[in-house]
């Protein structure tokens, strides 16, 4: 900034974007922590009275917790496995030369656009279903039982699910990336007497680092927050077996009407997930550095 | 080190044909320099030796031996490339060491012929940092290190010196020059400019759309041009070409003389002319002289001459010295 008077001049324009920002994130949050200590029941009017921590307690010590937080951690985990590896390999293939290459890469793209709720239930109703489902009748095909997957394995078909969804993203960017690898790296790599797996190995996947960081970062971001998907499937069942977080605070609040104690699920689900954010971008950031 | 021929070879790209029926014999030891304008098709000709582009038809052999089908790795050869290609996440040494780790060489003699490569070089000081923190020459220097130290049959060189300043480029010719010597390596190497083709040939190769123009050592290309192409191209400043009435004397259609060959005087000689324009070198003045019938006429004077633009100067050739071509451009016998 050229002086302190432009800065002032600078600051004063920008603040009402400022101004509009803090009240449309620090109201919600102080509101959100207000009613976490209190005692805020839907069903039973009794004046929410001041708990003090016990809505935090009883969320935190709650067995559906603990359940919910190592599905979040999974669910994250899968779709980035997924997504990444298949984003590398999808990347590679659409990098190579091929006839009907535009119209390929916009069909590999194309899940990116589809909502969540349509894409789920189009997996749910057309896939995964044990009676109509195309997994169940390929099953019957080669003599095999049909699974019940959203009944049998949850917290997986929900991975793939969600990891069809991103994988677009992913494959995307890196797309991009090995666009602006340099041939004639590839090239002198060839006459080094690099086979093409020592290549990928020394030459493609370095340069793919960088995106590969910030996939990870802006992925993960999305994925701890999952929720459409599993409303629409399971409903974080059977059980708790496919409930994260988001949907742990969602049916508090909204099926058992207990606003305080969601609340304090909020404000756990908000801590966690900065702590997740500090240590990726610790974790990242040195790759985005170097 | 290898000898390397080529027999008839051909490249097209799409149905256009870059290198039409090409036929080359390179000696062992021998510093080749392949030289033409941009797009002549040398960087494609150097990448079919290498094994990167493949031959559409025709033969090339390496000591001997038909090397044709064999894919980059397996022909023995080394390419530094214009842009260097070095991996930029790796150090110096990586860099260096890359193509041992790749042929599965032990720890030991890895690290003896980084270090050897180093110092030959003058790399020592940077083998731990990564190419970015170079400066161009020490990149170049790293891109031939890594080249070296495969020991290859022969070093394919691409322009490797475009990139670097005028200075730097004198430098590294000489240290590549030296490096020749001290390997006695084949070597080919790739360049549009005609000084650099000059200065470290043993043997000059003259390309022109796809097709060799002329084959001959440096003073042979300077003296005995083949073509009028090759008369043009090599020697510094151009040579001039008078056609006309002047050449037909001459019983040629065009005839050249090199402005080395022509003397210059303030009161008398053959052709009269305006000096256009007067460059002073300091060791020498090159004057352009617009003269009648003739046409603009580069000349190189004494340094000491002391003409200005619109000054009359006249100008005598060396008869000797005179190149006269006929309709196709061809050298009448000399
Ligand atoms: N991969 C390619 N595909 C199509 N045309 C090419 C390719 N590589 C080179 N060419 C063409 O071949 C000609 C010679 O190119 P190149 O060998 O790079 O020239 P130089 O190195 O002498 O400047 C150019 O006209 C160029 O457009
Ligand atoms: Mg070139």
């Amino acid at each position: 900034m050229a002086s302190t008077h432009n800065g002032a001049t600078a600051r004063l324009m920008l603040s009402p974007a400022v101004v509009l920002l803090l009240v449309w994130m620090a109201v919600p949050l102080a509101m959100t922590l207000w009613y976490s200590l209190h005692d805020y029941q839907l069903l039973m009017p009794r004046g929410n009275e001041f708990v003090g921590l016990e809505n935090y307690v009883y969320f935190l010590t709650d067995p559906a917790f603990f359940q919910s937080l190592a599905n979040t951690l999974a669910l994250v985990m899968g779709v980035l496995t997924i997504t990444v590896a298949g984003g590398i390999g999808l990347a590679l293939l659409l990098d190579r030369p091929m006839y009907g290459q535009g119209i390929v890469r916009v069909l590999v793209v194309s899940p990116f656009f589809v909502m969540p709720t349509v894409s789920a239930l189009v997996w749910k109703n057309m896939f995964m279903n044990p009676v109509n489902g195309l997994f169940a009748w390929l099953a019957q095909v080669f003599g095999m039982r049909a699974i019940d997957w959203l009944a049998e394995v949850p917290l997986l078909s929900l991975t793939i699910i969600v990891a069809w969804g991103w994988l677009p993203f992913a494959t995307l960017i890196l797309l991009t990336a090995l666009q602006s690898l340099d041939a004639e790296q590839q090239e002198a790599a060839k006459m080094d007497g690099a086979n093409s797996f020592a290549r990928f190995v020394h030459i493609t996947l370095p340069h793919l680092a960088r995106p590969i960081a910030v996939v990870i970062l802006i992925q993960t971001i999305f994925l701890l927050s999952v929720f459409a998907e599993i409303l629409v499937t399971t409903n974080g069942g059977p059980g708790n077996q496919s409930t994260n977080l988001a949907y742990l605070v969602y049916s508090q609040a909204l099926l058992r009407f207990d606003v305080g104690s969601a609340s304090a699920g909020g404000v756990v689900a908000v801590v966690l997930a900065n702590i997740l954010a500090i240590f990726l971008m610790r974790l990242v950031g040195k790759n985005l550095e170097s | 080190m290898a000898s390397i021929a080529l027999k008839n070879v051909s490249k097209s790209f799409g149905g256009r044909e870059v290198i039409s029926s090409l036929d080359l014999q390179i000696e062992r030891g021998e510093l080749v320099v392949f030289v033409g304008p941009s797009g002549c098709g040398k960087s494609t000709l150097l990448r079919l030796i290498a094994g990167l582009e493949e031959v559409s038809s025709g033969q090339l052999l390496i000591d001997g031996r038909d090397a044709t089908q064999l894919p980059p790795a397996w022909r023995g050869l080394s390419m530094v490339f214009q842009s260097y290609a070095l991996y930029p996440h790796m150090s110096v040494r990586d860099n260096i060491a890359f193509p041992l780790k790749m042929a599965g060489r032990d720890k030991e003699t890895i690290e003896r012929k980084v270090n050897e490569a180093a110092r030959v070089l003058n790399l020592q000081d940077y083998l731990d940092r990564k190419p970015r923190e170079l400066s161009g020459g020490q990149r170049q220097r790293v891109a031939i290190g890594r080249a070296i130290v495969r020991e290859p049959v022969a070093f394919l060189f691409d322009e490797p010196l475009s990139n670097l300043d005028a200075a730097l480029r004198v430098n590294m010719r000489m240290e590549i020059a030296a490096l020749h010597r001290q390997l006695g390596a084949t070597m080919i190497y790739v360049t549009h400019d005609q000084i650099e083709a000059m200065t470290l040939a043993d043997r000059i190769v003259v390309l022109n759309a796809g097709r060799v123009e002329q084959v001959g050592s440096p003073l042979e290309l300077y003296r005995r041009p083949a073509t009028l192409f090759v008369a043009g191209f090599i020697g510094s400043p151009r040579m001039n070409f008078i056609n006309g009435a002047e050449a037909s004397r001459h019983a040629a259609t065009t005839i050249g003389i090199r402005p080395e060959h022509l003397s210059v005087s303030t009161t008398a000689g053959r052709w009269q002319g305006k000096v256009s324009l007067a460059e002073h070198l300091g060791s020498d003045t090159f004057v352009h002289v617009e003269v009648a019938g003739l046409g603009a006429i580069a000349a190189r004077a004494a340094g000491g001459l002391d003409v200005r633009h619109g000054d009359t100067l006249w100008l005598t050739p060396d008869e000797s010295c005179l190149h006269r071509f006929d309709e196709q451009g061809r050298a009448i016998g000399a």
